[in-house]
């Protein structure tokens, strides 16, 4: 079974597309909800505002919830992490799949007053061990870019710092999420990928 | 913590890589995807390919380029140099591009910028600015450093993140080539001045004005050339250097 790459019009998903297709994964972008019957798992990608995500409508929501109630691993890349929480400050008015019990804040800067956006290579840590991050070294880099992010949770997977520490990764059962772009995020990235791969390909027997 | 970005430049004209290339054991060392994979292994942090194609008919080749660099590489990767509008821009983020570098265009149609930061995101988008100094201030030029732009870098910088920018990228015409060091002080100035990234260009010919760059001149991120193309100035070398000096830097 193929995996949804799930296109909003949030920015482009070439390079998304083309990690996948390296990793050798089936990937298609289905046209409505319902096409996620087929699905092996499912990925909401994303750049941009998250004002963009208001094309996820209701019965998207639906047909999203209703594969992680079938098993289906659920992977939220970038906005598409964002996407799992309530909702953004960014865009209080749209709602968000809300599979995490908070909302996204705008990054301050810390005491230092950073820049804002979170541009580049940061480091990770792992508060808890995590099917994402399994064979990943603590410390690894990987590739940010960013002004809103989750607060640390219960589900973060990853944390990283940025005048403050914010949720760089969640994982709740087959609900994942990675603020960064594993997919810009050189070997360390497509290691991330591999593993969601593996997690997904160990569901297929049980959604036959 | 963020790491200082070292962002290796490939100016591509027909094709092929045109600065001084002395890499040993590389094959085909003009060629881009060959180089793109070098400084990859070496560890660059990302890339950008410098479109210096004269005219519009070999400019399609351009595409063809991006695609074979983009193909094996999952690092951030910028595109520049003759972008003149929104169908230029979709070419190459068609290509493979994750960022598109607007020079002259943005001085011209600065709605450009905003154009391009709506449909693909300020992340997306680069405004370079090539600057020398004029006095007290920085002035701006376009067309490759050839047309005086009547505009100040700071106030560009300033004016390019307002309408939509997403980084900036700032050459010292004064520096470039010489090898004598990165402009600092127009450096600082300028990333003083925004709230998004500043790369820093024009005028690496050592480690330490890398660490120069960093510090003094407060920029995110340093872009260069040539000085990479010998094997004494590795990426790597560059990174373990700033790392002994205490810059933050992705190893």
């Amino acid at each position: 079974m193929a995996i949804a790459l799930i296109d909003y019009g949030a920015g482009n998903l070439t390079s998304v597309r083309k990690a996948f297709h390296h990793l050798g994964a089936d990937i298609f972008t289905p046209g409505a909800p319902g096409d996620l019957a087929e699905a092996a798992a499912v990925i909401v990608p994303g750049v941009g505002h998250f004002s963009a995500t208001r094309t996820l409508t209701a019965n998207w929501h639906a047909a999203i919830r209703g594969g992680i109630a079938a098993g289906k691993p659920l992977l939220g890349i970038c906005v598409g992490m964002q996407w799992l929480y309530e909702g953004s400050v960014e865009a209080p008015e749209c709602p968000g799949l809300g599979a995490i019990k908070t909302r996204c804040q705008r990054l301050s800067g810390g005491i230092e007053r950073l820049k804002v956006p979170h541009v580049g290579w940061n480091t990770l840590r792992f508060p808890k061990t995590a099917a994402l991050f399994a064979g990943v070294a603590p410390d690894a880099s990987v590739y940010f870019t960013h002004s809103f992010a989750g607060p640390v949770t219960a589900e973060t997977a990853a944390i990283a710092e940025y005048g403050e520490p914010f949720a760089a990764a969640v994982e709740d059962g087959l609900v994942m999420g990675v603020q960064f772009h594993p997919e810009k995020s050189g070997e360390t990235g497509l290691a991330i990928l591999r593993n969601f791969l593996r997690l997904v390909a160990s569901r297929e027997p049980v959604l036959g | 913590m963020l790491a200082k970005r070292i962002i290796a430049c490939l100016d591509v004209r027909d094709g092929q890589v045109v600065k001084g290339i002395n890499f040993e054991g590389l094959r085909s060392a003009g060629e881009p995807a060959a180089l793109a994979r070098r400084y990859n292994e070496e560890g660059i942090d990302e890339l950008v390919i410098l479109d210096v194609t004269a005219t519009l008919e070999k400019r399609r080749a351009m595409a063809n380029t991006v695609r074979s660099v983009a193909k094996e590489l999952f690092i951030p990767l910028c595109v520049g140099g003759g972008i003149r509008d929104a169908d230029d821009a979709a070419a190459v983020v068609e290509a493979g591009a994750d960022k598109v570098s607007l020079n002259t265009a943005a001085l011209t149609n600065p709605d450009l910028i905003t154009r391009l930061a709506s449909q693909y995101g300020s992340q997306a988008v680069i405004v370079a600015i090539d600057a020398k100094r004029a006095g007290d201030g920085y002035a701006v030029y376009a067309r490759s450093g050839t047309t005086a732009a009547s505009r100040d870098a700071v106030e560009w910088a300033r004016e390019a993140e307002d309408r939509g920018a997403g980084e900036i990228l700032l050459t010292s015409i004064d520096r470039d080539g010489t090898k004598i060091g990165f402009d600092c002080e127009m450096t600082a100035a300028v990333s003083r001045a925004v709230n998004i990234p500043v790369i820093a260009s024009g005028g690496a010919g050592s480690f330490d004005h890398f660490v120069d760059v960093f510090s003094e001149g407060r920029a995110d991120a340093a872009l260069a050339a040539s000085i990479f193309h010998y094997a004494e100035h590795s990426v790597s070398g560059l990174k373990r250097h700033l790392h002994d000096r205490g810059i933050p830097v992705r190893q």
